[in-house]
C-alpha cells in the first residue's frame, strides 16, 4: 500500500516511529523488541486515558450549552482543569463495600471492566504504520475482547446485593444478547466484501479515491451506508450510551449496577465506558470511514493518524449530541428495536452486499442500475419493516385540561 | 514453553473442578466462563488464533450470558438457600458416569495417530481455514448449521407457546 505512493510518506507521518527507534535505538535485539512493545502499550494508554479526561469536560460542556448552561467553568481557565479536579475527588472518596455483598466479585468487576474494553483497543489501526496488534483475525479479537465487558456489568450488579443492581444485571445481559448480533452482523459484508478479518487490511481495501474527490469508503456504498448506520445503533447499546443506558438509568434504577460502588471503582466504570466507546468509534471508522485514509486526494499531506483522530472525534461528538437529544427506551422498546428492526434490516444487507459483490463487473452505462438497485435493497426494507413496527402508534394525539 | 502449558491446565482444570464442588450457583457459572476463558487461552498458546478468539466471543460473549440468564430467571429462592450434598450414591453414579465419559475421550485421542506430532506446528491463515471450511470440511459446516438452526427453531416453537399460556395474565 505505502510503496504505491511514496511521496506520501512524509516525515510527519513518520514522526511517531522515528521517536520510538531514537528511544530504542540502543538496547540489544531481544530488549529492544519487548520496549518497542511496552512503549506502544505506554502510547494507546496514554492518549486514550487524555482523551478520557476531555471527553468527560467535552461531554459536560456539551450538554451544558445543548441545555442552555455553561457547564463546568470554574476550574482552571474556563474549566479546562475540571477532569483533574474530579480525579482528584474520585481518588480520595472512601471505598464502600456494602456487608453483605460479594467482596471478591465486587472487587473484580470494575478491574475486568476496565481490562476488557483496553484490550479492544489494542487491534485498531492508528495510523499508516501504528498498529499495536496486527492480528490476521484482529476484527474477531475486537469483538471477542468487546463483547466479555458485558460480564463484568452483571458481576458488578450481582456482587452488590442490591435489587436495583440485580435488575441492571438482568437488564445489561438482555441487551447484550439482543445487540451483540446486529453488530456483528452489520460488519459481516465488510469482511465479505474486503475478504480479510485483519483490520489493517480492511483500511487497505477502502483506499482510492473516484475523481481524487470521492473516497472508496464502505460508508459511501448504499449496503455500507446500511452496515455503517446498523453498526452505530448496535454499538450505542454496546457501550449503554444514552439512549440505550438502560442498565443504568438514574431515573428508575437509581444508576443500577453502579449504585454500590463509590470512590474510585466507580470512577473505573466510567473509565470503561469512555473506553468502549471510544474502541467501537475507532473500529467504526476503520471498518467503514476507510480508517487513516484522508478523505481527498489532495489532502494526502496530512498524516494518517491526524486523520483517524478526526474521524473518531467526530464520531464521539456524535455519541455526545445523540446523548443530549434521545429520551431513553423502554426495555421492550429496545428488545422490539433490536429483533424486529435491526436484526432484519442487518440480514437484507447481506444481500444488498451480495449483489454488489456480484455486479462489480458491470459496465460503466449499468451504474446506474446497480446503485439504483442496491439503494432500493436498503430503503425499502428500512420503510416497509418500519412502518410495520410504528402501526398504529400515531400519529399522537394531545389533550389539554379545560381552562 | 510447557510451564504455561501446565499453569493453563491447572487453571482450566482447577476452576472447572471449583465450579462444580462450590454451591452459589451464580459464582460456579462465573468460573465456568473462568475455564472456558482458559481453553481460549490455550487455543492461544497452541497457535491456534482463529479458535481462540472464535472460543471467547462463543463462550466468554455469549453463552456465558445465557447461562447467567437462565440462572438469573429460575426463582430467587434457589440462589439463597445453600443445597445440601448430594448422598454417596449420587455421587458414585457421578464419577461412574463421569469416568466412563472422559475413558471413551481418552481412548479415543490416545488411538488417533497424530501425523505431524513432531513438526513444527502450522499457522494457517484465516482465508485458508474460510477455504478449508467451505470446500473439504462443508459436510461438517452445514450438519452444524442444520442442528443449530432446528434448536432454534425449537426455541421459537416453545417460547411462542409459552406466550400462549400467558395471554390471560395481567
Amino acid at each position: 500500500m505505502s510503496a504505491d505512493i511514496p511521496e506520501m510518506d512524509s516525515r510527519l507521518e513518520r514522526l511517531p516511529l522515528t521517536l520510538r527507534d531514537l528511544l530504542t535505538a540502543h538496547l540489544p535485539e531481544p530488549w529492544r523488541w519487548i520496549a518497542q512493545s511496552l512503549i506502544a502499550i505506554a502510547v494507546v494508554l496514554a492518549a486514550f486515558g487524555l482523551l478520557f479526561a476531555f471527553l468527560t469536560l467535552i461531554e459536560r460542556k456539551i450538554l451544558g450549552r445543548i441545555q442552555n448552561r455553561p457547564g463546568p467553568n470554574r476550574v482552571g481557565w474556563g474549566g479546562i482543569l475540571q477532569p483533574f479536579a474530579d480525579a482528584i475527588k474520585m481518588l480520595t472518596k472512601e471505598d464502600i463495600i456494602p456487608r453483605s455483598a460479594d467482596p471478591v466479585l465486587h472487587y473484580l468487576a470494575p478491574v475486568a471492566l476496565v481490562s476488557f474494553s483496553l484490550l479492544s483497543l489494542a487491534v485498531i489501526p492508528y495510523g499508516r504504520r501504528l498498529v499495536a496488534l496486527d492480528l490476521d483475525s484482529g476484527v474477531l479479537y475486537f469483538f471477542a475482547a468487546s463483547a466479555s465487558s458485558e460480564l463484568a456489568v452483571f458481576m458488578a450488579g450481582w456482587a452488590g446485593r442490591n435489587k436495583y443492581s440485580l435488575l441492571a444485571a438482568m437488564r445489561a445481559l438482555a441487551q447484550l444478547i439482543s445487540y451483540e448480533l446486529p453488530l456483528l452482523l452489520s460488519l459481516v459484508p465488510v469482511v465479505m466484501l474486503a475478504g480479510t478479518l485483519s483490520p489493517s487490511e480492511i483500511v487497505a481495501a477502502q483506499s482510492g479515491w473516484t475523481f481524487g474527490l470521492v473516497p472508496h469508503w464502505y460508508a459511501l456504498t448504499p449496503w455500507g451506508f446500511a452496515g455503517f448506520a446498523i453498526f452505530m445503533v448496535a454499538s450505542l447499546a454496546e457501550a449503554n450510551r444514552s439512549p440505550f443506558d438502560l442498565p443504568e438509568a438514574e431515573s428508575e434504577l437509581i444508576a443500577g449496577h453502579l449504585t454500590e460502588y463509590s470512590g474510585f471503582k466507580y470512577a473505573l466504570f466510567f473509565m470503561a465506558e469512555y473506553f468502549s466507546m471510544c474502541a467501537l468509534s475507532g473500529m467504526a471508522v476503520t471498518l467503514f470511514l476507510g480508517g487513516w485514509q484522508s478523505p481527498f486526494a489532495a489532502l494526502q499531506f496530512v498524516p494518517s493518524y491526524a486523520w483517524f483522530a478526526i474521524k473518531l472525534l467526530v464520531l464521539l461528538l456524535g455519541f455526545i449530541w445523540i446523548r443530549a437529544t434521545l429520551p431513553r427506551l423502554r426495555i421492550d422498546q429496545l428488545m422490539r428495536l433490536a429483533w424486529k428492526f435491526l436484526v432484519p434490516l442487518a440480514l437484507i444487507n447481506l444481500l444488498t452486499a451480495a449483489f454488489w459483490h456480484l455486479s462489480a463487473g458491470w459496465g460503466t452505462g449499468a451504474q446506474p442500475l446497480r446503485w439504483g438497485i442496491a439503494l432500493a435493497l436498503v430503503a425499502v426494507p428500512f420503510v416497509l419493516i418500519g412502518r410495520r413496527l410504528s402501526s398504529g402508534l400515531g400519529p399522537r394525539t394531545y389533550r389539554y385540561a379545560a381552562p | 514453553m510447557n510451564l504455561a502449558l501446565i499453569i493453563l491446565g491447572l487453571v482450566i482444570l482447577g476452576s472447572a473442578a471449583t465450579a462444580l464442588s462450590i454451591r452459589n450457583i451464580v459464582r460456579s457459572v462465573l468460573l465456568l466462563v473462568a475455564s472456558w476463558f482458559g481453553i481460549a487461552a490455550f487455543y492461544l498458546w497452541a497457535g491456534a488464533e482463529f479458535a481462540a478468539f472464535a472460543q471467547a466471543l462463543v463462550y466468554g460473549g455469549a453463552v456465558s450470558m445465557v447461562v447467567l440468564f437462565a440462572v438469573l430467571l429460575t426463582r430467587r429462592g434457589h440462589l439463597d438457600v445453600p443445597v445440601p450434598p448430594p448422598p454417596p450414591g449420587r455421587l458414585l453414579w457421578a464419577i461412574v458416569a463421569g469416568g466412563a465419559v472422559a475413558g471413551i475421550i481418552a481412548a479415543a485421542a490416545i488411538r488417533t495417530p497424530f501425523e505431524s506430532l513432531n513438526n513444527e506446528a502450522p499457522s494457517l491463515p484465516v482465508r485458508k481455514l474460510g477455504a478449508l471450511l467451505m470446500g473439504p470440511q462443508a459436510a461438517a459446516l452445514l450438519v452444524t448449521g442444520v442442528l443449530l438452526t432446528a434448536a432454534l427453531l425449537g426455541a421459537v416453537v416453545i417460547a411462542a407457546g409459552a406466550k400462549d399460556d400467558k395471554e390471560g395474565a395481567p
